[in-house]
Formats: C-alpha cells, sequence, structure tokens
C-alpha cells in the first residue's frame, strides 16, 4: 500500500506524452502517404495501357541530377535542425538555405522537364493515359515540393530578421518530418515512374 | 478570491446583444463551442436529408407513382445519400467526439484549437457548396441542378458527356472540401489522445471513448485520404481532359468503384466506431458495473480497424471480378464479424448480473445492441460472394446498410443525446417524452428496415424511381413508407424534448447519472478551462476512486 502510494507520487513529476508537433506531422504523413499511394496505384495500373504514343520510353530522360540535389536536401536540412538544436543559428541558416537551393534547384529541373514534354514531344494530361498519369503523380510530388519550398522561405525570412532562436529547433524538425517525407516519397515515384514504367 | 473579483463584472455586464453572442461563436476556438457547433449543424442536415429520404419513399409508396420526377428522384437519392453520411454523421460524430474527448481524457482542450475551427468551418462551407448546386449546378448548358450520380458517383456517368452542367462539380467539391476538415479533425483527434492526457492516465486506464476516437481517427486518416486522390482525379478528367475514368481512351470505369470503396468501406466503420464507444460509456453506467473485458474491446477496436482496409471489394461482387478475388473479400468480410462478436459478447456481458436501469440512454443501447446484430448478420449473408450475385443491387442491400446506419448509429447517437444532454445543457431532459420516442421511433424502425428486406427478396432493384404493380412488392412498399411517418414523429418528439428541456428542463447538476469518468467531475455545462485543477487519475474509474475513497479500483486493474 505505501509502496504504491510512494511509487505513484514519485512517478508524478516525471509525467511526460510525446510533444503533439511530431505526433500531429506524422498523422499528416499518414493521410499524405494514403492519397500517394492511390496515385501510384493508377499509374502502376495503367503503365502500357495508353492507346495512342507518345510511350514513356521514347520521351522520358532519367532526372539523375534532380535526384541526387532533392535527396541530399534531407542531409542539409538533417544539419540545420541539428544545429538550431546546438543553438548555432549561423549554422543553422546555411544548412537552411542549403536546403532552400537544393529543393529550388529540383522544381526547376522539374519544370525543365515538363516544358520539353510539353512543347518538344507534345505530351499533355489529356494527350493519352501516360500523360494523365505522369503528370498528376509528378505534379502531386512537385506541388508538396512547392509548399515545402515556400516554408523553407518562411522560415529563411525570419532568419534574417533574426527571430528564429534556439527554442524553435522542435518547429523546424516537425518541418524536417514533412521534408524528408517529400524525398522518400520521390524516391517511390522515380522507382515508379522512371525505372518501372519505362 | 481573485477569481471572484475576475468574474463578477463579467457577470455584471453580461448581456451581450445577439450579434455579440453570435461573432463569439463564429470565432470560437473551444472545443465545447465547437462540439456543439457540429451536433446543431449535423442536426439541420438531419431534417434535410430526412425530408429528401421522405420524398423518395412518397414516390415509392404506390406502383406508377408520380410525386416527383426521375430526374428529381435521382437527386434526391444523390443528395439523401451523399448528405447523410458526409454532413450528418461524420460532423455528429465529430462534434461528439470534440466535446467529450478533452473532458475525458482531462485536458483543457484539443491538441491544435485552431485547427479544429478551422476544420469545422471546411466541413460547414462543404455542406453550403453541395446545397448551392441547386441554384448554380445548371451552369450555361442547362443542364440538370442538383447532382444526380449518386452517391457513389460511379464512372462514366462522372464524366462531361453524361454529367453536363455543374452540379457533379459541386458534388466533387463539397467532399473534397469536408474531406480536408475530416482529416484535420483526425489529426487533431490522435495529437489530442496521444499528447494531452492528464498525468496518470496511461493509455490503458483511458476511457474506451478516447481509445475508440483514436481508432476512428487512424482510420479517417487512411479512408478518407483515397476518396480525396480519387476527387482530385475526377476533377482533372472533368476540367483538364485527363482520362483515368474515361473507357474510350483506355481508362478504367472499375478503378473508380475501388477507390470510391477503399474509402466507402472503412468509412462505415469510421462512422460506427465512436457509437462503440457511446455504447461502451452508456451500458456500464446502466448496468452499475465496469465494462467486461477492456484489454479486449480495445483489442477488438483495433483489429476492426486493420480488418476493415482489406474488405472494400465486397461492394463490387457483382461487376465481376476473379475467383480468388472474391474468396479473398468473402473471407476478409467474414473475419470482421469475430472482433465484433467479441463487442456484442462484453457488452452482453456488461449487463449480465448487473443492476440495470432502463432509462432512455440504456434503452437506446440495448436496442443498437440486438440491431447491430441483424445487421451484422445480413452482412454475413451479402459477404458470401454467391448469395451477393443473387442479392446485391436489390432492396435487400438497402435494408442492410440503414439496418446498419439508422438501427446501428442513429440509435446509438439517440443514447448518446440523451446520456450527455445534461451535461451539455446543464438540465436534465424529460424521461417521459424521452421514452416516449424511443417507442415510436422504434416501431417506426423496424417497419421502415425489417420489411424492406422483403421486396429485396422479390427481386426489387434498388435505385428505381418506380415500379410495376402486381409484383408482390405493393403491399411492402406501402408499410415502408408508413414506417417513414412514424420515424418523423419520433425524430419531432425528440427535437421537441431538447427544446423543451433546454428551457424549463430542472437543473441536472454535475454528476446525473452517478458516472465514473472525468467529464461528471466538472460542472454542467462545463466552464471554459474544463477542470479548475488538471485531475490526476490512477484508474479505468477516476470517479469511482474518489467517491469510495475505501474501495478503489486501482487496487485491482
Amino acid at each position: 500500500m505505501h509502496d504504491t502510494a510512494a511509487a505513484a507520487a514519485s512517478a508524478e513529476p516525471q509525467w511526460v506524452l510525446p510533444s503533439r508537433g511530431p505526433v500531429a506531422m506524422y498523422s499528416l504523413i499518414l493521410a499524405e502517404s494514403s492519397i500517394f499511394t492511390i496515385f501510384v496505384v493508377a499509374y502502376l495500373f495503367y503503365i502500357g495501357k495508353s492507346l495512342t504514343g507518345p510511350y514513356p520510353k521514347d520521351v522520358l530522360e532519367v532526372p539523375i541530377f534532380a535526384t541526387i540535389c532533392l535527396l541530399s536536401s534531407s542531409g542539409t536540412i538533417h544539419f540545420a535542425v541539428a544545429a538550431l538544436r546546438k543553438g548555432n543559428t549561423g549554422a543553422f541558416g546555411s544548412w537552411w538555405f542549403a536546403t532552400l537551393a537544393l529543393g529550388g534547384i529540383f522544381l526547376f529541373e522539374t519544370g525543365r522537364e515538363w516544358h520539353h514534354l510539353i512543347y518538344e514531344q507534345g505530351l499533355t494530361i489529356s494527350t493519352n493515359l501516360f500523360g494523365t498519369t505522369y503528370y498528376s503523380l509528378v505534379g502531386l510530388h512537385g506541388s508538396h515540393v512547392t509548399v515545402g519550398l515556400i516554408l523553407l522561405a518562411l522560415g529563411m525570412i525570419f532568419m534574417l530578421m533574426g527571430k528564429v532562436r534556439q527554442e524553435h529547433a522542435e518547429r523546424a524538425e516537425v518541418f524536417s518530418l514533412y521534408w524528408h517525407f517529400v524525398d522518400e516519397v520521390w524516391v517511390v515515384v522515380f522507382t515508379v515512374v522512371y525505372i518501372v514504367g519505362r | 478570491m481573485a477569481s471572484e473579483s475576475i468574474a463578477l463584472p463579467r457577470a455584471a455586464e453580461s448581456t451581450p446583444g445577439i450579434t455579440e453572442r453570435l461573432h463569439e461563436w463564429v470565432v470560437t476556438v473551444d472545443h465545447k463551442k465547437i462540439g456543439l457547433m457540429y451536433i446543431l449543424y449535423a442536426l439541420v442536415f438531419l431534417v434535410i436529408g430526412g425530408i429528401e429520404a421522405t420524398i423518395m419513399r412518397i414516390q415509392l409508396i404506390v406502383p406508377h407513382n408520380n410525386f416527383v420526377s426521375p430526374q428529381v428522384f435521382n437527386r434526391m437519392m444523390t443528395m439523401h445519400g451523399t448528405t447523410m453520411i458526409f454532413f450528418v454523421a461524420m460532423p455528429i460524430l465529430f462534434g461528439f467526439g470534440n466535446y467529450l474527448v478533452p473532458l475525458m481524457i482531462g485536458a483543457r482542450d484539443m491538441a491544435f484549437p485552431r485547427l479544429n475551427a478551422f476544420s469545422f468551418w471546411l466541413m460547414a462551407f462543404g455542406g453550403l457548396l453541395l446545397y448551392f448546386s441547386f441554384i448554380g449546378g445548371t451552369g450555361l448548358y442547362g443542364a440538370g441542378s442538383a447532382p444526380d450520380v449518386g452517391w457513389w458517383a460511379y464512372a462514366p456517368l462522372t464524366s462531361r458527356a453524361f454529367s453536363k452542367g455543374h452540379s457533379t462539380d459541386f458534388w466533387t467539391l463539397a467532399v473534397l472540401v469536408s474531406g480536408f476538415g475530416s482529416i484535420g479533425t483526425a489529426v487533431n483527434f490522435i495529437a489530442t489522445i496521444i499528447s494531452m492526457r492528464c498525468p496518470g492516465m496511461t493509455l490503458g486506464k483511458m476511457p474506451l471513448l478516447a481509445w475508440m476516437n483514436l481508432v476512428m481517427a487512424g482510420l479517417v486518416l487512411l479512408a478518407i485520404s483515397p476518396l480525396t486522390a480519387a476527387q482530385a482525379m475526377l476533377m482533372l478528367d472533368r476540367y483538364m481532359g485527363a482520362h483515368f475514368f474515361d473507357t474510350q481512351a483506355g481508362g478504367s470505369a472499375a478503378i473508380w468503384m475501388h477507390f470510391f470503396w477503399i474509402f466507402g468501406h472503412p468509412e462505415v466503420y469510421v462512422l460506427i466506431i465512436p457509437c462503440f464507444a457511446f455504447v461502451s460509456e452508456i451500458v456500464p453506467v446502466f448496468s452499475r458495473k465496469p465494462i467486461f473485458g477492456y484489454p479486449v474491446m480495445v483489442g477488438a477496436t483495433v483489429a476492426i480497424g486493420f480488418v476493415s482496409m482489406t474488405v472494400w471489394a465486397h461492394h463490387m461482387f457483382t461487376i465481376g471480378m476473379t475467383s480468388y478475388a472474391n474468396a479473398f473479400f468473402t473471407f476478409s468480410t467474414m473475419v470482421v464479424g469475430i472482433p465484433t462478436g467479441i463487442k456484442i459478447f462484453n457488452w452482453i456481458g456488461t449487463m449480465w448480473g448487473g443492476k440495470i436501469l432502463l432509462k432512455a440512454p440504456m434503452l437506446f443501447c440495448i436496442a443498437f445492441i440486438f440491431q447491430f446484430l441483424i445487421a451484422g448478420l445480413t452482412g454475413i449473408m451479402l459477404a458470401a460472394a454467391p448469395f451477393d450475385w443473387q442479392l446485391g443491387n436489390s432492396y435487400f442491400v438497402v435494408a442492410h446498410f440503414h439496418y446498419v446506419i439508422v438501427g446501428g448509429i442513429l440509435f446509438a447517437l439517440f443514447g448518446a443525446f440523451y446520456y450527455w444532454f445534461p451535461k451539455m445543457s446543464g438540465r436534465m431532459y424529460n424521461e417521459g417524452l424521452a421514452k416516449l420516442h424511443f417507442w415510436i421511433f422504434f416501431i417506426g424502425f423496424h417497419l421502415t428496415f425489417d420489411l424492406m428486406h422483403i421486396p429485396g427478396m422479390l427481386g426489387m432493384p434498388r435505385r428505381i424511381y418506380t415500379y410495376e404493380p402486381g409484383r408482390g412488392w405493393d403491399i411492402w412498399n406501402l408499410l415502408i413508407t408508413i414506417g417513414v411517418f412514424f420515424q418523423i414523429a419520433g425524430v419531432l418528439v425528440f427535437v421537441g424534448n431538447l427544446l423543451w428541456s433546454l428551457l424549463k428542463g430542472r437543473s441536472a447538476g454535475n454528476d446525473p447519472w452517478d458516472a465514473w469518468t472525468l467529464e461528471w467531475a466538472t460542472s454542467s455545462p462545463p466552464p471554459d478551462y474544463n477542470f479548475a485543477s488538471v485531475p490526476t487519475v490512477r484508474s479505468r474509474r477516476p470517479l469511482w476512486d474518489l467517491k469510495h475513497p475505501e474501495d478503489p479500483d486501482w487496487k485491482y486493474e
């Protein structure tokens, strides 16, 4: 009796629950994964079912440079968050900017690829099933990159205004979870579109 | 002292005008106010959806009836289904969850109060968007007004060629927007339940209502998102000339059915699991016993959550799938019956040997248990693929799922209304009127939906606006429609009881049911901050421990 009461009393101050920010972000990622799954399934289901050209093997080039940029931005944001946790806002700013730049390059490269496909190969979303599934899947991912870039730019503005401090490390980390997710989805999209589907 | 001196001047100047009070509700981020707004909003749409159902039933009361045109019948059918699922059942359950979960876990609000308000308004405007189609749906084509593609909106009926005008776009947008609201609410529920529990409330000591809302929120994330994706594809098809569901360009109509039912079947569990939660809270209190088999209840809920993700294609046996797919979906659907059966066993186990008080909430819960059992049994029948080939797309199916939604979900909701009304309003409802409501509605429900199985077995297809006389369906359709009027009378008694009790009911006190969970520890209605000091719990029934310090629960758990 006395032992349990004492144990309960000593346990009370240690009542720590998971922080709500990461829990919410993981939940959102679960929902997003399920949205992406449907688009990926549609892509896989319609591979080779286009009635007319152009076909993937004729027009798609593997975007190696863009992929390297996006995947390495996962590393830079990790270093940014680690630096902020130590209170090193200068290093945080540099890594954060590197992430923004790498993400920007990726989006620019996607834009160039789309320009090539639309104006030189004549492939649009309404051309055939390949166009439909390609633009919607890559576009869905691209829209997530865009949202990430807007948030990164917002963080950069706060940084330049000198408003980012060590106690904001958790918020940066919650965002980094989203950014890692966007990168991981690209691994799936890349595999499906440029390896399996080509 | 300090708090009194702050409270007094507020009370003195507090006769704010109607606009001020309205403004306070519009800008609120308080989980209780948002919860009540969800519930009121859903009740308004319940009446609208009910009127649409009544119009359909009047049209079908006799063969060759001309009460409404076939076009209007299709619109009523689509609007009834869409309204009842997205703008009645989901908001009303989110409303109860919003109101109760923070109170039951000893928190002062949801994890993200502003996201909570945002989610509510998304859902509210989604509903307005759907009903705006009556005005804006015709577009420039002179086409029909409200959507008429059915709530499942099968392709290629939704393509531009067959759905001219904007009505289908309003349907898509309304469902998409309210879907974003649902995802926001689900994220909020999960973060609240994981991160905001009061000291001592480990997951194993959490009330079953919180557990079941956690599972429901997880299902929303996994089930509503595919619908969001499918709606995005449909919009691409309609606006940008994409070919996802365009069979002329090699697209597939069947894949829309898959995407829709990957959402559609877990959605049933999104709706029924919070109702399991109500029953799991009400039955113990009115049996004066703790819930029987708490860990098994939690396990069964999680199991239902997982299995429900693998059963969707039992809605599609009649489209001709491979025998492997038929066998798999027959099997997985029957597996859901096991955890569901465990729950029914446990509720009866809770009542067994208990001192049962037959108040209105308990009456509704007992009816729920037996009606849900029957709905499950017809579900098992339809899960067998060969049986489904015979009765799929007949009134037997309509009877089956209305048995789940009305006999299950709505009965549990009425029970929840009577059980928590004293907490939400601070006043008791009228027990006599509540029992009158129960019996009238009970008779109406059974008249309508028991009998509806029969024309289904006699071959009456669903979704038809009229039928030939002399096929043996006439008398059943007449009786089914008469049952509807009993249900309307029951709902009128219910609404009247709520309004009368809100104004004239006697004061309820903090804990009218001598219950055991934390929401009864605070005043009725609870203050903005819920609890003056955050409670600490040591068992699943914290108020029992408080009332019986000589024999607390935590000695045995």
